[in-house]
Order: C-alpha cells, then structure tokens, then sequence
C-alpha cells in the first residue's frame, strides 16, 4: 500500500514537469508543444536549448470558467536564448531566463513574473499592467514605456543595471528600479517624458537634463523605502549569490526619486 | 481675458408658442448641458446666452410646442473669401487660449467626395435585373484570408470528397456594413450598449475600440465584438484579446492620422477607469505610434503575438488611416500576417482630433481604396485578406461603390452616431453631449435607452441592406461577391484622367 502511494506521488511529479527539447522547433511548434504540456496538466516546464524562439509564454492563456483545466501558473525555465515578446500578455505565469532576452519582454503582460539572469533588449515591459520583472543586467532603449495600473495591479519592473533613453515614457502606473550594481552610469536620456502616474526609483547619480518633460524628482518618504526594500529584496533572493551582493548594501545607497508632475500632462495644450 | 468671438448660432424663440413662466415646462433648460437657456425670475421670461450655444439641436426638437429653432450665425464680418468667418473665429479663439483647436466628428472643409462622382451602372436589356422582393439576394459576406486554392481528397465512399485545404480563421457577418470602432470612453455606456445589441442582432459585429469591453457585455455581446488594441493598450489583457470574435491593431485613423489621442481625465469615469483599467480621473494617453512598432516587421510580431494569445483562432485585423503611400504599406501589413486591412479615409469621424490635422492630413477612402485594392491584386495577394472601407460612408450607395471599388465590406461610425440622434455638432471633445453619446455625466448618458438606440440601428442597416439589394439587383447581380471589385460598373462624372486613372474606371459614357 505504501510503495503504491509513494510510487503514484512520484508518478505524478513526473507527469507534472515536462522537459522540451527546443532545438529545430519554430515558435509555433514549441508553443505548441508548451500549450498541450499545460492542457495535460504540467506545472512545471523545462525548455532545453531555445534558440530565439518567440512569444514564448504566450499561448498559455486558458479561460478561468474551463471545467478541465483550472487557470493554475505554470513555472516555464529557459536554457538558451529566447526570442522577442517573451511573456507577450502574459497571464500570471512564471518564467526563469538562465540567458540574455531580446526585445518585447513582458510585452502588455498581465500577471505573473518573468526572471532574466542576465540582460535584456529593447521596449521591456512595454504597457506592463501587473505582475514582477527582474533583470540582472541591463536593458536596451525604451523601457517600461506607458505601464500602467488600476486598483491592486501594480507593476513592478526591477533591473540590476541600467537602462538605455526612454526609460519610462507616457508611464501611466506601476514601479520601476534601476540599481545601478557595479558603480554602473546611468546614460539615459528624456527619462519619463509624458508620465502621468507612477515612480521611477534610481540609484546613483541623474543629472537633470537626463529627465523627459513633466518629471519631478522627488524626496523619499516612508512608503518609498518599504517599497524598495520589498522589490530589492526580491531582486537579491533571485540574484544577490551571482552578483555576490546584499539587499542592505544596495539599499544603502543614494536613490532618485522620478514622479510625474500631474497627471493630466497634456492639459493645457488644448484651446477648448 | 475678454472674448472677442461671436456666438455661432442664432436662437429663435417664438414668444407665442414658449410655454415661458410656467416652471411646469423650461423643457429646453433641462435639455440643454450647454447652459444655454435659462429662466429669469425677475423678468418672468426665458433668456439664452446663445455664446455657449454648440448648435445641437436638442432643445428643438425636445420643445413641447416647437416654439424653438437654432440656426447657425449669417456671416457677420466683412465678407472676405480668403478670411472666412471660420478663420477669423479660429484665430480668435488661438488668441485668446494659446492652445490647439479641437474638434469632434470628422472633416468638413469639402474636399473632394468621390462617392459623389461615381455612378453605378443598371442593366437593359442585354442582361435582364433582378427583383430583390421576389429574387433571393446574398449579402452574406466572408472576411479573412481565403486560401490560393483548394484541394480535395477521397473521402470514404468513391464518390465522397473532403475539403483538404485548411480554412483559415474568418468571419461571417449578415450584410457587408460592419459598426466602425467607437471606444466605452469616448461615446456613453448606452450609445456602446446600443452597438453591441444592434450588431448582435443584425448578424454583423461592432468594434470596441481601445476602450476594453466591459466585462458583463463579453457574455453576450462578445461573439458580435471585435476587440481593438491600440497603441494605449487601454483594457488588454489575453482575456480582453480572447473575448470577441476578431482582434484590431489599430495603427490609424482617418481623422487623426500620424497622431495619438488623449481621453480627458474628466470623461475617465470609475466605469471607464475599470474597463481601461487605469486609474479614475488620470488622463488616458495614446501615443502616436505603437511603441514595440517601428516597422513592418515589427508589426509582424505584434500581429503574431495576438495570434499567439488567442491560440490562432481569430482573425486579426490592421487599421490604417489612408495616407500617400497606403498602397505599399497595405502590401507590407498583408505580408506582416494581417488578416483584415481596414482603411480609414480623410473624412473619418473621432470624438477629439486636432481641427488643423482632421481638414489636412491623409487622403479620401475611395482613392486609396482603390490604389490598395490594385496593388494587393497585382502582388498576387489580394485573397490573403479582407479589405474594409471606412471613413465617411453615409448611405448605402456609398457602401456599394466600396464595395465595386475593392472593399469587401464598410464601417459605419458617424452614420451610425447620427442614427442614435447626434447631429454632427461636433463638440464631442466637450463631453457634454446633449444626446447622451459623447458624454460620461450620467445625468446625459440616461437620456439614451440601449433598446431604443439600438432599434434605431436595426433600422438603418436593415434599410440600407434593402437598399443595395435594389441595386444589385438593376445591376442583375444576385449576390454581393459578383459586385465586389467589379469596377466595370461604376462610371466617374466630373473628374479628371488621373482620378479615373486612380480609381481604375472609366468616365461616364466610355
């Protein structure tokens, strides 16, 4: 009776991780093959050497009412390189990169988190509306463009380096962290040009003229430093051992506070 | 600052008919969101302050004993053809405000309207016409991709085929008239409302807009619901994506081409807000251009990401606004992926666009209709998507030339506001709309009933379809198809060689 049960619950544990092999696979076929993964119940899926793949994430939507499957997330690891849009409307899942992204990463994602041991491209969380990002490295040109949140969906985008011009333009909610690890410059330039809700906490040093139009640095307060110590927590526990840094240390340093200065930016451009 | 603008309308009230000093009526007070009329208790009279006035009409027909009337302002500077009135009031409002005009609804400086210079063609004799009363006629009309060919294979019996080809997504819609995309935002609840029932019941689909889909309208209104996602990416979400029949990435529009647009904080309602999930009260901005979109093959992977998110089994549809080169960018969005290219025209209705941008930039629907229509034909790639028209389409012979010019269906918008009781004041942007459209104050938005908006589009579509069923029938087609891209039955009056040369017809009498 014990051997059955042990050997069920290992069955099952089996059942539930699904190893693809991605090699030769275009992206439709991988996802394929991840999306029948979920509908037969996998909780967990290996990808094994991606090679630029994309849209990998994306398919995994199923309707919450569906009588056979549950909307359960799904834990997705990639080893290699995936292609643009990983987590394109992603819908709560959770995805591990042990490689560089390219463009698009959580592209109008909606929920869930994506993980990069490593750095990204361009346009990263573009329209992001709930859910984590964590980079290790850096990332490319025009980041966090018009995020936004409503009520409990707050998105948070975390990024061990720095980011490249455009940061945060038309943002319209959520939280973006830029840690500069490593003494690391920050060279953007028109940073949140448009902004009209949301924060942009950077650490390091920000000349003014690298801000967009409609940007105000701001002390921080009380409520900032929790938030930051949540999220940079966060960022440690997926990376403090391969970057060999701690959240007090991090936290130790001098942050710059990016908010908008209204939120009806565009207001008085109108004659009537 | 003193305003130095004239009122644009004249009010006229019938001092026999006005109710007056009875407080029982002062109907046209209630009416009007404008504070035009008011009742002035020490003079026991009606007054108006016919400055405020935007020309809508309401109060008129709303006035139990039609004691009112509205009409716009004669001229009333020195009569000046290169100063028009309208420029000496635009400069004038600049002045005093510093900022960019605004206006609602779409173009209305006169250029050219090339539905009015074509004709359709009537059989005699040679071909008998059909009575579309006695005849069967189809207007049933199939949009998306169809297949280069079709192949068959055995099936079980010898004389059993089955279909080998594989039919790609695509949709079916009732008559070729499609409600264009009008966002839960920039129109009422009602007015949405009213779309969706209508659609549903008319067989065809109405377009969300950016604005998201309500929630507790996906039930039932979302097999009738193309869903829009623009460059705000207001309300999308895979579930958002997954809820209608056909998803838009809309690129441009008619009215605005090459520009974004600004929802207003006062018009973001906590309804709006929770439909475009952003915060109540903040500005809703979409930026002039998609920003994970700066070329063609970034399109691609828009287009194919959506296709992803909704497990490949809807169509996608790609919204331009018609512009110079709309031909080659057509052929560029139809090798991107698109399923469905709508072309929005110069004469485009919008809730808000810059005036400057709405009189000037982009080029009339027909014209490019026409250029895009030949070029996808002559690349070979017509049948890889469905083309519709939009873009100031105001009766059902404008739908039928659409069509002979390449389109395979229309979108209707202002038509179908103007259905609802708008008037083309044109003050959208205001949100005070007195017809309960263009407006969130539900003290406005309760003036227009879901059932009885919709009945009034049921109505018109169901008109018009009878309409082009008449001149199918004269032309002795019996079905929709035979007419689409048939321009041998459209003639030009009044243009020269070039426009008949775009158009791809002959004159009139050739």
């Amino acid at each position: 009776m014990m051997t059955e049960t042990c050997q069920m619950t290992k069955m099952e544990i089996k059942m539930k991780t699904v190893e693809i092999d991605s090699a030769g696979l275009s992206y439709r076929e991988l996802n394929d093959l991840m999306r029948e993964s979920m509908l037969d119940g996998a909780e967990k899926i290996i990808l094994k050497n991606v090679t630029g793949q994309k849209f990998i994430g994306t398919r995994l939507y199923f309707p919450k009412a569906s009588k056979t499957v549950d909307s359960k997330k799904l834990e997705i690891e990639i080893f290699g390189t995936p292609g643009n849009d990983l987590g394109a409307f992603l819908h709560g899942h959770s995805i591990t990169v042990f490689a560089n992204a390219q463009d698009g990463v959580g592209n109008t994602m909606e929920n869930g988190e994506i993980v990069v041991h490593g750095r990204a491209g361009d346009v990263v969380a573009m329209a992001m509306r709930g859910g984590k990002i964590f980079i290790r490295d850096s990332l490319g040109y025009r980041a966090a463009m018009h995020m936004k949140e409503y009520e409990d969906k707050t998105p948070v985008l975390v990024i061990g380096g720095t980011a490249q011009d455009f940061l945060g333009e038309y943002m319209a909610g959520g939280i973006v962290i830029l840690l500069g690890i490593g003494d690391q410059e920050h060279r953007a330039n028109f940073i949140g040009t448009g902004i009209h809700n949301g924060v942009i906490y950077i650490r390091g040093q920000l000349e003014e003229e690298q801000l967009g139009k409609g940007v105000i640095i701001q002390e921080l307060d009380e409520h900032d430093h929790q938030v930051l110590k949540n999220c940079v927590g966060e960022f440690v526990n997926h990376f403090g051992a391969e970057l060999d840094v701690k959240a007090e240390e991090l936290l130790q340093g001098e942050f710059v506070k990016l908010v908008p200065a209204s939120n009806r930016p565009y207001k008085a451009v109108y004659a009537n | 600052m003193k305003s130095y603008l004239l009122p644009e309308f004249l009010l006229e009230r019938d001092e026999s008919k006005c109710i007056q000093n009875r407080a029982c009526c002062q109907a046209c007070v209630r009416q009007c969101s404008n504070g035009v009329h008011a009742f002035d208790s020490s003079q026991g009279k009606m007054v108006s302050r016919p400055e405020k006035c935007t020309g809508c009409q309401r109060c008129v027909v709303f006035c139990p004993t039609g004691a009112l009337r509205v009409v716009p302002a004669p001229p009333s500077y020195r009569p000046n053809q290169n100063w028009t009135v309208e420029r000496i009031r635009d400069i004038k409002k600049q002045a005093e405000s510093g900022g960019v005009l605004l206006r609602g609804c779409g173009d209305d400086t006169g250029h050219r309207i090339y539905w009015d210079h074509l004709l359709l063609n009537a059989s005699q004799v040679t071909n008998p016409s059909i009575d579309p009363l006695r005849e069967p006629m189809e207007l049933k009309t199939f949009l998306g991709p169809k297949p280069e060919r079709l192949s068959l294979r055995q099936g079980g019996r010898e004389d059993e085929f089955e279909l080998e080809t594989e039919i790609l997504p695509h949709l079916v819609v009732e008559t070729p008239i499609l409600f264009s995309a009008m966002s839960y935002g920039s129109i009422s609840y009602p007015a949405f409302k009213s779309l969706a029932m209508a659609a549903s019941e008319l067989g065809t689909l109405f377009n969300t807009g950016e604005g998201g889909l309500p929630l507790e309208l996906r039930k039932d209104y979302g097999r009738c619901a193309i869903v829009q996602i623009a460059s705000g990416r207001f309300g999308v979400d895979a579930e958002y994506l997954n809820s209608g029949v056909a998803v838009e990435i809309k690129i441009g529009q008619g009215a605005k081409p090459g520009i974004g647009g600004h929802l207003p904080g006062e018009k973001v309602s906590s309804l709006v807000a929770a439909t475009r999930m952003i915060p109540e009260g903040s500005d809703a901005i979409s930026p002039a251009p998609h920003h994970d979109i700066y070329s063609i093959e970034d399109l691609s992977t828009l287009i194919h990401a959506v296709k992803e998110a909704t497990n490949y089994q809807k169509p996608v549809f790609v919204k331009i606004a018609a512009v110079h080169n709309a031909a080659a960018i057509a052929s560029g969005i139809v090798r991107a992926g698109a399923d469905i290219i709508a072309l929005d025209g110069l004469r485009g209705g919008t809730g808000t666009a810059p005036k400057i941008i709405r009189e000037n930039v982009g080029i009339p629907v027909e014209l490019a209709l026409a250029a895009v229509d030949d070029r996808l034909r002559s690349e070979g790639i017509r049948n890889r998507c469905s083309i519709i028209a939009a873009g100031g389409i105001r009766c059902s012979a404008d739908v039928a030339k659409a069509i002979a010019l390449g389109a395979d269906a229309a979108y209707i918008g202002t038509a179908a506001l103007v259905a609802m009781g708008c008037t083309l004041c044109q003050s959208c942007y205001t949100g005070k709309c007195n017809w309960g459209i263009c407006t969130q104050d539900p003290s406005l938005t309760n003036r227009l009933n879901p059932k009885l908006g919709s009945n009034r589009l049921i109505n018109l579509v169901r008109a018009w379809s009878m309409e082009i069923k008449e001149m199918l029938g004269g032309m002795g087609l019996n079905a929709i198809e035979s007419l689409r891209g048939n321009r041998d039955q459209l003639r030009g009056i009044g243009l020269q060689e070039w426009e008949l040369d775009v158009l791809g017809i002959k004159g009139a009498g050739e």
